[in-house]
């Protein structure tokens, strides 16, 4: 009677979690419902490939996702080679008990903890007043130059924001790359930085790969960081120079729910950029998983 | 080198030839590279903390500054009109700044206590249910579920916080202030979800298979086993999974700025509109003078910010170690 009772209580309780998971993949289907429903009618050719007009009011969103698209290369351009060859330190060079690795680590936890309007102070105070303003003085120039915001400054900020997510996926991958692979090359001869170029990393690419899918994903929806280190409202020219302000989807997203004059007009346009958005982070993380997914499998056929 | 009970013995290096000894120097040289890159986390650090506080340094320094902003001005209760009692107010752009940093913790502290009073039982419920009772297919669909709700950006959440959260709140406790602190928490606890359940999750599965062997062989149904024997082990880490969302949740900006009304008001209604620390400089960045009082007082939060979140990120990371010492300690 007692045992019963205890179990049925159990069971209660068990599903009880089960709930709670269930209402995660539930709040997921609502949001992705809500977005798909108010945004699918509004998202054609047009859309994606005409300038905002009317006030923002009308039009499409190509300069957004231009801006976008140079800010999220210029970001992985900058990061990747820093955060791979931190990682390949950590993993590959680092003795076993090194303090430097230790203290590499704790700033990378660290780092990834930092909240993203700090990263976006930091860009202001450092990229555009310090480092901007410094090369304007040198060169000379009377008004400011390379002392604003602008796409570079705003593209290294974010470089900065997803080093953590870059080293931490690229020690993964290293990790994944068998031992064997490397005694192998040694034995044969090869010095550690012929082992670490030609076994090491191309075993790692895959991995390596999924971490700058997993970076661009995440640079490109912050907003916090860009609102004041190169982001802008409405801009008549594409971004042409490593200066320029440039718009941004997720900054255009914050602009159309906050600040429109007329909220039932923008709400189509709205809905619609958010889908752009939301598609193209969910392709870029099915993209990872995908890759993921296959080096995972080729790893286990090989063994 | 010391070597005991040999006479001393001297290294000698190897006569290398001259293409080897090249090789050598190219080795000692890419080997110092990589590694003066590793610095570059470190340095990046070091340089946030360095350029947020010489900015916010100008309020202790510049005379203007601090005869606007003093520690007593942010802090302790001003007089704003003679004859009226003394009150916290927020309002740095009036023709005599108001700058008490109160309304604005109260604000952060409203919105993270709403979004952690519903993420944490539900990311770790979820934790619990995905690491003890969930069948390996159902487990399989969880996962990546979690890892696409982290994935949607904030400014999205915030989007749906505004649009479709607080029409429904307001529709359904009709509401004075339609953006509050509950629409803005809530939000917040969309993103604080993922971290809360990944953290926990880890934590759970890092528990070895032996501890539930055992508490099922003595009799202890399932759920029993689960809370009495799993969770316990693993609570340094389901502690840390919570002092992360927690850090998370005072940080985060953009649900914050767009969903929480933005006013600055001390009040314990949680249904009252809101400002949080990081909305502040989101919003009021954009206008400000450079060098200005209110400019080095925006950094000032930020780096209050930082420190917070510097902190609560320490705590975790020990949190989360000690549960692994402690599990593999015992002999897993």
């Amino acid at each position: 009677m007692k045992h019963t009772m205890r179990r049925a209580v159990g069971g209660a309780l068990t599903s009880l979690t089960g709930f709670a998971a269930l209402l995660i993949v539930a709040i997921l289907a609502i949001i992705l419902f809500d977005v798909a429903r108010g945004g699918l009618g509004h998202v054609n050719w047009r859309f994606l490939s005409e300038p905002p007009s009317d006030g923002m009011m009308g039009g499409g969103i190509f300069p957004a996702l231009y801006g976008t698209a140079a800010l999220t290369l210029l970001m992985t351009l900058a990061v990747m080679p820093v955060g791979v060859l931190t990682a390949v330190y950590l993993h590959e060079y680092a003795p076993p008990s090194s303090l430097l690795a230790r203290a590499v680590r704790l700033a990378v936890v660290n780092l990834a903890g930092v909240p993203s309007i700090v990263f976006g102070l930091f860009g202001l105070g450092f990229f555009i007043h310090f480092v901007g303003g410094s090369m304007d003085r040198l060169l000379g120039y009377q008004e400011l130059h390379w002392g604003q915001p602008g796409i570079l400054w705003a593209s290294l900020t974010l470089a900065v924001l997803t080093l953590p997510v870059v080293i931490v996926s690229t020690e993964e991958a290293l990790r994944a790359v068998p031992m064997d692979h490397r005694t192998a090359s040694l034995a044969l001869g090869a010095t550690r930085s012929q082992t670490l170029a030609r076994v090491v990393l191309p075993g790692a690419l895959p991995g390596i790969l999924t971490g700058a899918v997993l970076a661009v994903s995440r640079g490109a929806g912050e907003v916090a960081p860009i609102l004041f280190t190169g982001a802008a409202y409405f801009l008549p020219d594409l971004p042409n120079k490593f200066n320029s302000q440039f718009m941004h989807l997720g900054y255009h997203t914050y602009v159309l729910a906050t600040q429109s004059p007329d909220v039932e007009a923008t709400q189509p346009l709205l809905y619609a950029t958010v889908l752009v958005l939301l598609a193209l982070t969910f392709a870029l993380n099915l993209v990872a998983v995908l890759i993921r997914a296959r080096t995972r499998r080729r790893a286990s056929a090989s063994h | 080198m010391q070597s005991e009970g040999l006479v001393e013995t001297v290294p000698v290096a190897p006569r290398l030839s001259s293409v080897a000894r090249r090789r050598q120097i190219r080795e000692k040289v890419i080997a110092g590279f990589i590694t003066a890159m590793a610095f570059t986390g470190i340095a990046a650090l070091v340089l946030i903390l360095v350029f947020i506080a010489k900015e916010a340094l100008a309020i202790f320094l510049d005379a203007h500054a601090r005869e606007e902003a003093s520690l007593g001005k942010m802090f302790l209760p001003q007089v704003v009109r003679a004859g009226k009692p003394a009150t916290f107010v927020w309002q740095p752009v009036s023709s005599v700044p108001k700058v008490s940093m109160i309304p604005l913790f109260i604000g952060t502290l409203k919105t993270t206590l709403v979004s952690m009073v519903v993420a944490v039982p539900v990311g770790v419920a979820g934790a619990l249910f995905a690491a003890e009772f969930a069948p390996r297919r159902l487990r399989e669909i969880l996962k990546p579920t979690i890892e696409l709700l982290a994935g949607i950006p904030s400014v999205v959440l915030g989007f749906f916080a505004l649009m479709v959260l607080a029409t429904f709140l307001q529709d359904t406790f009709g509401l004075t202030s339609r953006l509050n602190a509950v629409v803005a928490g809530l939000g917040l606890s969309l993103a604080i979800v993922p971290v809360v359940f990944t953290v926990a999750e880890d934590a759970l599965t890092a528990v070895p298979r032996s501890y539930r062997e055992a508490s099922l062989a003595l009799g202890a149904t399932p759920w029993e086993t689960a809370w009495k024997v799993v969770l316990p082990a693993a609570a340094p880490g389901i502690l840390a999974a919570c002092v992360l969302g927690f850090g998370r949740a005072i940080g985060e900006t953009m649900i914050v700025l767009m969903a929480s009304g933005n006013a600055a008001i001390v009040s314990w209604n949680f249904a009252d509109s809101v400002r949080s620390m990081s909305a502040t400089i989101a919003a009021e960045m954009g206008e400000v003078v450079v060098g200005s009082p209110h400019y080095s007082l925006l950094f000032f939060i930020g780096v209050e910010l930082f420190i917070f979140t510097f902190v609560l990120n320490m705590l975790a990371n020990v949190w989360t170690r000690r549960v692994l010492k402690r599990l593999s300690g015992a002999g897993a």
